[in-house]
């Protein structure tokens, strides 16, 4: 008797592990065949989707000999650093210094992140929380504004920026990103589940909007904010603003390793480095803030 | 209106209207910064494109109004515009649909995964839209000579005789740009799908049982589509707009323009007139063709979505 309890235990327990729960789930009407089915594609598909990555970490690693081996090899024989160290090297000795690219970068990421943060957390609270002429308008638009793309109005943008005499400067690229819609959306639709009586608790206090906006709303909604800080980081990171910027000094990061890629099969190793940096760099900051980033995701939908 | 008229009885229409904007200037005061820079940057851009869909100009000489010639040229002369109004519809008709799908069978997927696992994958699978160009990691994987990944690895499964020129031949580059796009597919409404599965109500599932509920996909029918109908119409937005933007990848991967336009898409057609030959009246018609099709299609696929479930 007692080893059958302790099985049945056991088996319980198992419903309980991570796999286990996968595999029965707390469900009745889940069949067994059907996980380990789901559950197989799910590995295959998430291998397709790493496999260009772990390629690319692997060439960053590889030595000039094995870049060119025949057969390629997915993985690294002997990693070495070499590439990161030329990248850097080359990087040094560029005409422009290296530190004047991160600068123009960090500089435009920074100013535009913030600026849209601010901005769009402004506009959005009136727009979540309160009922005025021209206000579902607005809302209407902004969700228009999300079915084209940038990429559209680029040309006439272009026009407009050249009249504005922005060409060739660092607000070519910070305004239009203030101004992304996809932002204001989202933290418009995250204000909203902020309980209305904290409002309306302020507004007895006598706070004005501004007030109750820096000093409630803010705080409330910080994964929204943390959201726009990635969506518009991703925007911005890896824009080379090649259409906007000319002068050499004045140009992100991406463009100059953009232009280290067209520079011959002698520096395979030193682009898959820089490849590389570009991509984790973003990453890295996705994973840091996933969880505040799925947050706001769940409020993200359109509704009718 | 009624209500209106209670409160106010002295009033008309505008005169109330004028009140209440009044009394929420605040309001428009906080709105008004960002909405200056979407007014200049965003609506702006539209209806300039439309002003010069209109005219003849190459920036040298001013404008001329010349009508409707440009989209006449555009649908009756330019027959690269049609192979890249060709190469986009199928791209879109490809990458929309199935990365949409995608998408959402690979958050349901990983919705019941304990959290550690859900984020592990979540990353993986969102990674490859993330940013920066990760894609150019393609140009080695299909490089066309025999050092290439796939080449060699075909070569030496006895596959191929000799290197397959993927990103050259007009035959095999579209299908290298949907995989490519496929893969980079799961993006902001990948993200979306997945915080909306985390938020369905579990006691929906559990009375869904009792009821008779007697497998996954029935569940997903009854129960979790309709609750996740607000994500997906957000989640189609995300994807019918890029996939009818596909432009970067095709110029990273098969150059531009890329060999008897195989791969030529409006958006690259649009840059060719627009940045590169500088004739932007003509420039400016493509964006408008383009602009209109995506605000159609969007608005199309939101009625289809809504119908889900009822």
């Amino acid at each position: 008797m007692a080893r059958v309890k302790k099985e049945r235990q056991r088996s319980l327990r198992f419903a309980h592990t991570a796999f286990g729960h996968f595999l029965v789930g707390k469900h009745t009407n889940r069949s067994l065949s059907g996980s380990i089915t789901l559950l197989v594609c799910l590995t295959v598909f998430a291998l397709i989707s790493l496999f260009p990555v772990v390629f690319m970490v692997s060439n960053s690693l590889k030595p000039i000999n094995e870049l060119f081996i025949y057969p390629p090899r997915l993985f690294v024989i002997q990693p070495t650093t070499t590439n990161f160290s030329e990248l850097f090297s080359i990087l040094a000795e560029s005409l422009v210094p290296f530190l004047r690219y991160l600068f123009n970068t960090l500089f435009i990421v920074t100013l535009g992140c913030v600026g849209h943060i601010v901005l769009a957390s402004m506009a959005a609270f009136p727009l979540a929380k309160f009922k005025f002429p021209g206000s579902e308008t607005i809302s209407k638009i902004i969700v228009y504004s999300l079915m084209f793309t940038s990429s559209v109005t680029a040309v006439p943008t272009y026009m407009i920026m050249s009249r504005l005499h922005l060409i060739d400067t660092y607000w070519a690229v910070i305004f239009p990103a203030f101004s992304m819609s996809l932002g204001l959306f989202l933290m418009k639709n995250f204000m909203e589940q902020v309980p209305t009586a904290l409002i309306d608790a302020a507004s007895i206090d006598g706070s004005s909007y501004f007030g109750m906006l820096w000093k409630i709303i803010m705080p409330a909604v910080k994964p929204a904010w943390v959201t726009l800080f990635i969506v518009c980081f991703q925007g911005l990171w890896g824009n080379s603003a090649s259409s906007y910027i000319y002068t050499e000094s004045r140009k992100p990061l991406a463009a100059m390793l953009a232009n280290l890629s067209g520079s011959g099969v002698a520096r395979t190793g030193v682009v898959a480095a820089s490849a590389l940096f570009m991509f984790a760099v973003p990453l890295i900051a996705f994973i840091i803030s996933q969880s505040n980033v799925m947050e706001t995701m769940a409020t993200s939908g359109i509704k009718e | 209106m009624a209500e209106k008229t209670k409160t106010m009885p002295n009033m008309s229409k505008w005169q109330y209207t004028k009140y209440e904007i009044r009394k929420n200037r605040q309001l428009y005061y906080m709105i008004a910064p960002f909405l200056t820079f979407f007014l200049v940057f965003t609506i702006l851009p539209v209806l300039i494109a439309i002003y010069y869909s209109l005219m003849e100009y190459n920036v040298l000489e001013s404008p001329k109004l010349v009508w409707f010639e440009n989209y006449k040229t555009l649908l009756l002369d330019d027959s690269i515009f049609l192979t890249s109004i060709k190469n986009t519809f199928i791209l879109a008709l490809i990458i929309g649909p199935f990365g949409y799908v995608f998408s959402f069978l690979m958050a349901w997927l990983i919705n019941e995964l304990p959290r550690v696992l859900r984020t592990i994958l979540t990353v993986v699978f969102y990674a490859p839209s993330i940013s920066g160009n990760a894609y150019v990691v393609f140009t080695q994987l299909f490089s066309g000579d025999p050092y290439g990944f796939v080449n060699s690895h075909l070569m030496n499964w006895g596959f191929i005789s000799e290197p397959v020129l993927w990103l050259k031949n007009a035959d095999y580059m579209m299908a290298v740009v949907i995989l490519v796009s496929l893969w980079m597919s799961l993006g902001v409404g990948f993200l979306s799908f997945i915080a909306g599965l985390q938020g369905v109500d579990r006691a929906q599932y559990e009375a869904g049982e009792i009821d008779g509920i007697r497998n996954r996909w029935q569940e997903l029918w009854y129960i979790t589509l309709p609750n996740m109908k607000p994500q997906l119409m957000f989640g189609a937005v995300m994807s019918i707009t890029g996939s009818l933007s596909v432009a970067d990848v095709t110029v990273a991967l098969c150059g531009f323009p890329s060999t008897n336009y195989a791969a030529h898409t409006i958006i690259n057609h649009l840059n060719d007139y627009g940045i590169i030959r500088l004739e932007m009246g003509y420039a400016c018609s493509i964006a408008v063709l383009l602009f209109f099709l995506m605000l159609w299609l969007n608005i199309v696929i939101q009625k289809w979505i809504r119908k889900v479930g009822t």
